[in-house]
């Protein structure tokens, strides 16, 4: 029972481990890859992505999903809501950005990516 | 900033993706074979995106044809229309909904005969060697069923899980996956476990993933309804239009209309573009942009936009705006923009949700190790059934969804009425005002104001004369007043002339020379700081502005000539959209520059007691500042012209358009029809959808804090009660489906006009 109990809390640990206290390190550049970003079962991918500080930039969606959820990525901090076809590549266009890191989104969270500004 | 105008003008800059460009050196010899066509302003290639993107007039065709010719191969990205977008988006639904409907009909297929069996008292327990046989045997066709009608689930939870993330595909396959697991130990090694939890879950596995892709299904059923707004205003947009080119009408595609191209329009069919009307006149039913339900009447310079319906006449056209850039497209765009944006009362739901998943898998795991710890025998089948259960019925979506569904769906509403409000933050704040600032000229009144007396005080002169003077002084004012009297003399043929030394005094009035005279044209205040003596017009001008008009003192040579009375009729919806106002609480001020008495007499009319006026025009924001200093959440209305910063400081900036005009851009909100009606509807609309949200999201909050804990067998120990994780897998999948059929009852939400 002892093991039990024991194995319980250590896979409790693993969990807020794993879920917030480990943080991501690698990120996509964009100045150095040609990158598609594929919104598929569940995720981004990639999810982390930099781009040039100052500077227009653009992504490129591409979604595979079916579910309604996937079907419009939010960039809620420059008013940006696209919505993606299914299985066509959608060009977003994004304005120059200061520094920082920001999030998109579909509208309910489910997909979430990081965009790195620097 | 005008974010409207932001995007870039389908005409001027487009983008095509490149495909089969392989190589660095690729990316010179396309930009060349685009530069050299004729019309490309330039061309560039962003290699990282294969994507390039070209200024200048020339069409897609033209440019993905050039492209070919080197060998490569091209095609359009943003430039899919809305309409075949909506197209494609709802041939996706249905395809998806089709294949989640397969899917439940597979494991439901199992799951319910399994169910009915086990309601009917069949032993779901491992003794005998055949019972093994048999459960192995329901054991893998469960597992197939878990791979055909289950396997988004399991790749989605993974996929996720290596993200570091989780969301409700999580939840649904360690839950199934525990139950399947645990029964699956049960039929291979039954010894390892006390005999009375030899139980096997099987039925559950099979039915909480039919039933969940039955709750989605009906879930993008529902949730295509709530988009109804949207492709309305997107169905208002046409697919040809019949342009005049080289002396003949022809039928082209809708985006293939130039600017400055003349357009036809024959009774009964739509506008196809924006554009001013050059030849012929007509009526046109605008009711569908701006909720006014009577047509407007257009003649040679007047403005029409796309979308809105010819009526009687035939008319020709100069396209002034075409593609992106159509008043329509525009307020496709800012709908479907504010529609996807958050109020800040969906911040609370989305910090929840972040932390949801991994929390309920805490929980999961800590009331198994409870029951393993404290519970009754078999403690090992009640530990799995709670993990299970908890893990099935907390239901992430139901909170995901509570706001956007029913912002989605409160947006369109408003749109429908002629609102267009710009985000989800303006809607949530327009549904807790309690003052609204009204300004008079042009949002209580027409805005048009028309001389209606002229009492003359100095014989000397002709009504003539001083019409002529007035106009003359007059015809270099911006003010409204000015044009009132300006038109009114044209009316009587009579042409103003020139002056000199023109001077415009704010807040006072205006002073120039005329025909050797000094003219004075202005207020009370005007004629005494020049020492003009008033005598006995002071108390006619009294009994003027009583009578809710706007009296003008004319002086000539410092002598008082004249009082030209000007008076802006009342919009005849007014008294009753302000009466709506006060009746859903608000205390309702009204703003002017006029003088008191007229400003107090306006007032009167249409129902209101608190005034401030002559108010000067960069005073106006003061005002609104001095009601928040009283601890009001204050609206402000107006014309948008010069009432910008007094919009943009308010805690809900309202323009009141004329018509179609959707650049009023210092606005959270919008009302495209002239009617005060707008204004009320604006405020009935956002507090129905703010409590819409809360509901939903109380629903889904009362949900989840109630169920999970009962699901964890809280209840146990009181009564006996357990949950059934199929019960809790049919409560799951129909919470979301709660959550979006809610939104969806605010289509049903009507204003009250009367």
């Amino acid at each position: 029972m002892m093991i039990i109990n024991l194995l319980g809390l250590v896979l409790i640990g693993l969990i807020i481990w794993w879920f917030w206290l480990y943080k991501p390190a690698k990120a996509v550049d964009t100045r150095s890859e040609n990158i598609t970003i594929i919104v598929n079962d569940g995720i981004y991918q990639p999810s982390r992505i930099k781009v040039e500080a100052g500077k227009k930039t653009s992504l490129q969606f591409l979604r595979k999903d079916g579910s309604p959820c996937a079907a419009t990525v939010l960039f809620p901090e420059f008013e940006i809501s696209e919505e993606l076809p299914l299985n066509t590549t959608r060009v977003v266009d994004l304005p120059s950005m200061s520094p920082g890191e920001y999030l998109f989104h579909c509208p309910m969270k489910m997909y979430s990516g990081t965009l790195i500004v620097d | 900033m005008n974010r409207l105008t932001e995007g870039t003008t389908r005409i001027k800059t487009q983008e095509l993706i490149i495909e089969g460009a392989g190589c660095a050196s690729c990316v010179g010899k396309i930009e060349i074979a685009l530069n050299n066509i004729n019309g490309v302003d330039s061309a560039e290639m962003n290699f990282a995106l294969r994507t390039v993107s070209i200024t200048g007039e020339v069409g897609a065709d033209v440019l993905i044809k050039a492209i070919e010719t080197i060998g490569y191969n091209a095609r359009s990205t943003n430039d899919t229309s809305d309409d075949e977008l909506l197209d494609e988006k709802e041939v996706a639904d249905q395809h998806y909904y089709t294949s989640l409907m397969r899917k439940m009909w597979i494991a439901l297929g199992l799951g319910v005969p399994l169910m009915i069996y086990s309601i009917l008292g069949g032993p779901m327990t491992v003794e005998t060697s055949l019972e093994r046989g048999v459960w192995l045997f329901i054991g893998i066709l469960c597992a197939a069923i878990m791979y055909f009608a289950g396997k988004h689930f399991y790749i989605g939870a993974w996929k996720s899980f290596v993200n570091h993330t989780a969301n409700m595909d999580t939840l649904i396959a360690l839950g199934t996956g525990t139950a399947w697991i645990y029964s699956m130990i049960v039929v291979f090694f039954p010894m390892a476990l006390p005999e009375m939890a030899r139980h096997v879950y099987f039925e559950a596995t099979a039915m909480i993933i039919g039933l969940i892709n039955l709750g989605l299904a009906l879930e993008v059923k529902a949730r295509g309804r709530t988009s109804e707004a949207i492709k309305r205003l997107i169905g208002l947009q046409v697919k040809t239009a019949r342009v005049v080119r080289d002396q003949k009408e022809i039928d082209i595609a809708i985006d293939q209309v130039l600017l400055n191209d003349i357009v036809r329009v024959r009774p009964g069919e739509k506008i196809p573009v924006d554009g001013i009307v050059t030849q012929g006149h007509t009526s046109i039913d605008e009711s569908m942009l701006t909720g006014e339900p009577m047509p407007v009447e257009k003649v040679e310079n007047d403005e029409i936009v796309a979308g809105t319906l010819n009526k009687s006449g035939s008319i020709l056209f100069k396209a002034t705006r075409v593609g992106k850039d159509t008043a329509l497209a525009q307020i496709i765009n800012m709908v479907k923009r504010a529609q996807n944006s958050k109020p800040p009362i969906g911040r609370l739901a989305d910090i929840i949700s972040a932390y949801f998943v991994p929390v309920i898998m805490i929980i999961s795991i800590s009331s198994a190790l409870i029951w393993l710890n404290f519970g009754p025998d078999p403690t090992v089948a009640f530990a799995v059934i709670s993990a299970t259960t908890v893990l099935i019925i907390a239901c992430p979506c139901a909170l995901g969804l509570a706001t956007p569904m029913s912002v989605m769906v409160g947006v369109g509403k408003a749109a429908e009425a002629g609102v267009l409000i710009r985000n989800g933050e303006a809607l949530q704040t327009a549904s807790k005002i309690t003052a609204m600032i009204l300004d008079k000229t042009g949002t209580i009144t027409e805005g048009a104001p028309k001389v209606t007396d002229i009492l003359i005080a100095d014989n000397t002169y002709t009504e003539k004369y001083i019409l002529t003077a007035a106009a003359s002084i007059e015809s270099g004012s911006e003010h409204p007043l000015a044009q009132a009297i300006v038109d009114s003399a044209i009316e009587q043929d009579i042409d103003p002339e020139n002056v000199s030394n023109f001077q415009a005094i704010a807040g006072h009035g205006v002073k120039a020379q005329f025909n050797g005279h000094q003219l004075l044209f202005g207020n009370q205040k005007l004629m005494l700081k020049n020492g003009v003596h008033l005598n006995g017009f002071v108390a006619k001008a009294q009994q003027l502005a009583d009578e809710a008009k706007t009296p003008m003192y004319l002086a000539i040579d410092k002598k008082l000539t004249a009082i030209i009375a000007v008076s802006d009729p009342i919009k005849k919806d007014s008294v009753e959209a302000i009466k709506r106002l006060q009746a859903s609480g608000i205390r309702v001020v009204m703003l002017t520059g006029d003088n008191g008495a007229t400003a107090y007499a306006v007032a009167k009319k249409v129902g209101i007691t608190e005034v401030f006026a002559e108010v000067l025009p960069e005073e106006k924001s003061n005002k609104v500042a001095e009601l928040q200093a009283q601890g009001e959440i204050v609206g402000m209305t107006g014309d948008g012209i010069n009432d910008a910063p007094a919009l943009a400081l308010a805690n809900v900036g309202f323009a009141i358009g004329t018509g179609t005009d959707v650049a009023i851009e210092s606005a959270d909100i919008t009302l495209m029809r002239g009617s005060l009606h707008g204004l009320a509807d604006a405020i009935a609309v956002s507090k129905a959808t703010l409590r819409n949200i809360k509901q939903n999201l109380f629903g889904a909050f009362i949900y989840n804090v109630a169920g999970v804990p009962f699901a964890a067998g809280l209840l146990y120990p009181i009564f006996g009660l357990m949950l059934n994780p199929v019960l809790a897998g049919a409560a799951m999948a129909f919470s979301s489906l709660t959550v979006v059929s809610n939104a969806n009852r605010l289509r049903l939400f009507k204003p009250q006009e009367h």
